[in-house]
């Protein structure tokens, strides 16, 4: 009998769930995520597996969801010296890596950048010979001293054609010594030089913390004496093996949101629906399209460096269980102190748990809630935020229902115009959790193909690669599936041309 | 009118020029980025009128060209505004004393700032469209009948291409040719002009006021209003993208949007014609607006522009039109760039007289 743990970190609290191989729940606990994010992650484990008992010993897979690296960036923590490495010149030149980074995190990141000659033109010719005499010199002199910990290597036109910046990671190897971490920009972004150069410089920032994290797991899990495969969650809802997510850390950004959507699908057994995760100070709405989350199309700004990461479309309204009732309702928000605060909890202060309470929404807290007309007030205008929120999600579909999850997911009302039914799930307190502990293994491709003759072997080549990348992630490669397929067109261009995105997905082998 | 344009005005540079694209021009945030470095290493841009100049100081109004997807990746180079410099000096046997963007909507209105900076010369307040338009030839100096004079182009490599067409329709199709030559981006001088020739042959005013508009909604209470106030414009209809459909045809992304009303405006339904840029705004078949006047797709909240390629389903918008320059309602100017220029069979009638 194997077993699995699923563990979500999120910003208030970390989750960990256990599943048996009939994907039942055995074991749950919720814990208040630490400062140093590692702490709260080991008490969490620690719950469930002391639940677990005896049983303990039959956990074989983990499968971490963690904001180690959304945390990293935005306190300017524990983050890698990178020298930065674009193939583009003499193009690009009128904008040089990092120019809109903040000045902190430049500062924390930047070991140096250059530009040198090389990159693609958008029908694959080379925009100049890759100059490696260049790259040579800029690694030997870069970095005023300080040991180098990382390069990345972000090419022109690299997502259609990755050979150059293969080419400069050898070189890198040569000059640095072959354990030097290597980002290439190919291998993480898509089309949008500048985003993707972004995350790339990012991903190369981030390998140390990816090492603390997995060794901090990898710690806790010893300590236990056990032996086990580990997962890391990406901002997709899909899972990397463990040596993968040490190579694109950056990936791990974003979980979260993409976790609570995947986990309320597998809770409710719908994978067609809008997703309401209620927490203490927002509500955050998603949809799930085939069991997967539906992405944002806007720029992703991670510590106010923009990327072209596929985050989950989330619209977060600010409405939780312990959003203040004051005047009116909100935003203001007792967080994790609702225990102590909320009217429910003996406290002084009316909360929209009070309010949900006195309606009669759900049994919660040691003291009665008298009702009255600022808490059925209250009811009201969530209600309406709830149905505005719902409305602009839906996309003009009213068939789907709403699977409320989250610990204020009582607060919802019974009935939402728009939605054929609302759904609760059992567990759904700990959807996160779950979402990490079911989720397939991914991969992703971009590429631009010609509308005409030709396009359909290049998309035939998009999909084995997106393929081969889900199976390096983990998955098993009799199962993996492409999963999506999308084709923009291009305009202004001598041949009708499509921008192709393929991703492939599978369950773990 | 200002005197210069400093870092501060790059933002709202790009956030008037954004609304000015009328869904089209191109993403501003790269040129906006080009800009800001430039100032930062050569200094403010002045900003200069027609009146400022003598009657043969050249004129040269500069833009990019090529596909949105590639001078996304492909970034321009730093030097490219150099050569067309030195060709013009060659030619002309003096330097451009200013720089003008061709077309004020979309990252051509901003990325002229860049190229200014880097010259050091002025940027003339003015350009050829007072918005965005797909082709070469609808531009202000050629319904105002200069000859087709001199299109000098240069790409990322250093290549500089100088074009003597017949004329604006033969300009487009060789500058096409080159720029897909060049790798699908390269940036064009259109018609080098004297100020004497410029003058009454661009539209004035118009980078003073696209700064006016992107200021308009900064730190507004309610950015939608300060927005139409700003543009004189009348909203169209205020509602929800429910439907988008694009496809490509002879190298330009065409299609629909339908907008259904919400608040007041429940149970209206607007379609716009695509081509790039937003064409004709139609209501049960009446035509509520059409090209060359200006129809915007603005977010209902933030009033910040939305790109034809960033049109999705669900977002809350707000169709804003308002009247072209008058230069565009000429005989000619309806000829080149009228609706049915764009293939629409429709009897050209301004905006303002049209009741929504």
């Amino acid at each position: 009998m194997s077993l699995r743990i699923g563990i979500d970190v999120g910003g208030t609290n970390t989750d960990a769930v256990v599943l048996d191989e009939a994907d039942r729940i055995i074991a749950r606990a919720k814990r208040p995520t630490s400062p140093d994010v590692t702490g709260g992650l080991r008490a969490a484990l620690a719950a469930v597996l002391d639940e677990l008992g005896d049983r303990s010993g039959q956990v074989s897979r983990v499968m971490l969801g963690t904001t180690h690296a959304t945390n990293a960036i935005l306190e300017r923590r524990s983050l890698g010296r990178v020298a930065v490495i674009r193939l583009g010149a003499p193009a690009t030149t009128s904008i040089p890596p990092l120019y809109a980074w903040p000045a902190d995190l430049r500062k924390a990141v930047a070991a140096g950048a250059v530009i040198v000659r090389g990159g693609y033109f958008v029908d694959g010719r080379p925009i100049a010979p890759l100059d490696t005499d260049a790259v040579r010199r800029f690694l030997n002199e870069t970095g005023d001293g300080v040991p180098v910990e990382a390069v990345a290597i972000t090419g022109v036109f690299s997502p259609a054609s990755g050979d150059q910046e293969k080419q400069v990671a050898e070189i890198a190897r040569a000059e640095l010594g072959e354990r030097i971490a290597v980002s290439l920009s190919h291998e993480i972004g898509s089309l949008g030089l500048l985003e993707r150069e972004n995350a790339t410089v990012l991903n190369a920032a981030l390998y140390g913390v990816a090492r603390d994290v997995t060794g901090g797991l990898r710690q806790a899990l010893d300590e236990r004496g056990l032996t086990v495969e580990t997962f890391f969650a990406q901002n997709d809802g899909t899972l990397m093996a463990v040596e993968y997510a040490a190579r694109y850390p950056v990936l791990t950004i974003g979980s979260g949101p993409a976790n609570s959507l995947r986990g309320a699908a597998f809770l409710s057994g719908v994978s067609d629906a809008i997703v309401a995760d209620v927490g203490g100070t927002s509500t955050d709405l998603g949809v799930l399209t085939g069991g997967f989350p539906r992405e944002s199309a806007a720029a992703v700004e991670i510590g106010g460096v923009t990327t072209n990461f596929r985050m989950p479309d989330i619209l977060s309204v600010a409405l939780g269980g312990g959003t203040v009732i004051g005047e009116g309702l909100g935003p203001r928000s007792v967080g994790y102190r609702i225990t102590k605060e909320a009217l429910a909890f003996g406290g002084p202060t009316p909360t929209m748990t009070d309010a949900a309470v006195a309606a009669g929404r759900g049994a919660v807290g040691t003291h009665p809630v008298a009702a009255g007309e600022r808490l059925s007030r209250a009811v009201r205008l969530a209600d309406e935020m709830v149905i505005d929120a719902v409305d602009r999600v839906a996309l003009g579909r009213a068939d789907r229902p709403l699977i409320a999850v989250g610990g204020g997911a009582f607060i919802l009302p019974r009935k939402v115009p728009g939605v054929s039914e609302v759904i609760r799930p059992a567990d759904a307190a700990v959807a996160n959790a779950v979402g990490a502990a079911i989720a397939l293994a991914s991969g992703r491709f971009e590429t631009i193909a010609p509308a005409g003759a030709g396009r359909a072997a290049v998309i035939e080549r998009a999909k084995e690669e997106a393929a081969a990348r889900a199976v390096a992630a983990g998955a098993d490669s009799r199962r993996v599936q492409i999963v999506e397929l999308t084709e923009v067109p291009l305009s202004y261009l001598s041949e009708p041309a499509v921008r192709v995105h393929v991703k492939a997905a599978g369950p773990l082998i | 009118m200002q005197a210069a344009i400093t870092l501060d005005d790059v933002a709202p540079l790009a956030r008037g020029c954004a609304v000015l694209g009328t869904g089209g021009g191109g993403d501003v945030r790269s040129g906006a980025l080009a800009a800001s470095r430039a100032i930062r290493e050569h200094g403010d841009v002045p900003l200069l009128t027609l009146a400022d100049l003598a009657d043969d100081a050249l004129v040269v109004p500069l833009s990019g060209i090529g596909a949105p997807t590639v001078s996304h990746e492909m970034i321009h180079a730093e030097a490219e505004p150099d050569r067309i410099r030195d060709e013009i000096e060659r030619i002309f046997g003096r330097p451009p004393s200013a720089v003008m963007s061709s077309e004020i909507g979309g990252g051509n209105g901003v990325a002229p700032v860049a190229w200014a900076a880097r010259l050091g010369v002025p940027l003339l307040d003015a350009d050829g469209m007072g918005r965005a338009f797909p082709e070469v030839q609808m531009v202000s100096m050629y319904v105002a009948g200069l000859p087709a004079g001199l299109v000098i182009m240069t790409d990322v490599i250093g290549n500089v291409v100088t074009i003597r067409p017949v004329d604006g329709l033969w300009a487009e199709q060789i500058a096409r040719a080159v720029c897909v030559a060049a790798g699908s981006s390269a940036l064009m001088a259109d018609y080098v002009l004297t100020a004497r020739e410029a003058r009454g042959a661009v539209i004035e005013n118009t980078v003073t006021r696209a700064i006016e508009v992107g200021r308009a909604t900064e730190n507004a209470a309610d950015p939608l209003t300060a927005l139409r106030e700003a543009l004189d414009a009348k909203r169209l209809i205020g509602g929800k993208v429910t439907d988008v459909a694009r496809h490509t045809a002879g190298g330009f992304v065409r299609g629909t949007v339908t907008v259904e009303g919400v608040g007041d405006d429940r149970g209206r339904t607007l379609t716009l014609q695509i081509q790039n840029e937003n064409l004709v705004a139609l209501q049960d078949g009446r035509v509520l607006a059409m090209v060359p006047d200006l129809i915007s797709v603005v977010d209902s909240q933030t009033a910040t522009a939305v790109q034809t390629e960033a049109l999705r389903y669900g977002q809350r918008v707000s169709v804003l039109a308002w009247p072209c320059d008058p230069l565009w309602r000429t005989p000619m100017g309806l000829r080149t760039a009228g609706p049915r220029a764009f293939g629409y069979d429709l009897e050209y009638v301004p905006v303002e007289e049209i009741g929504v």
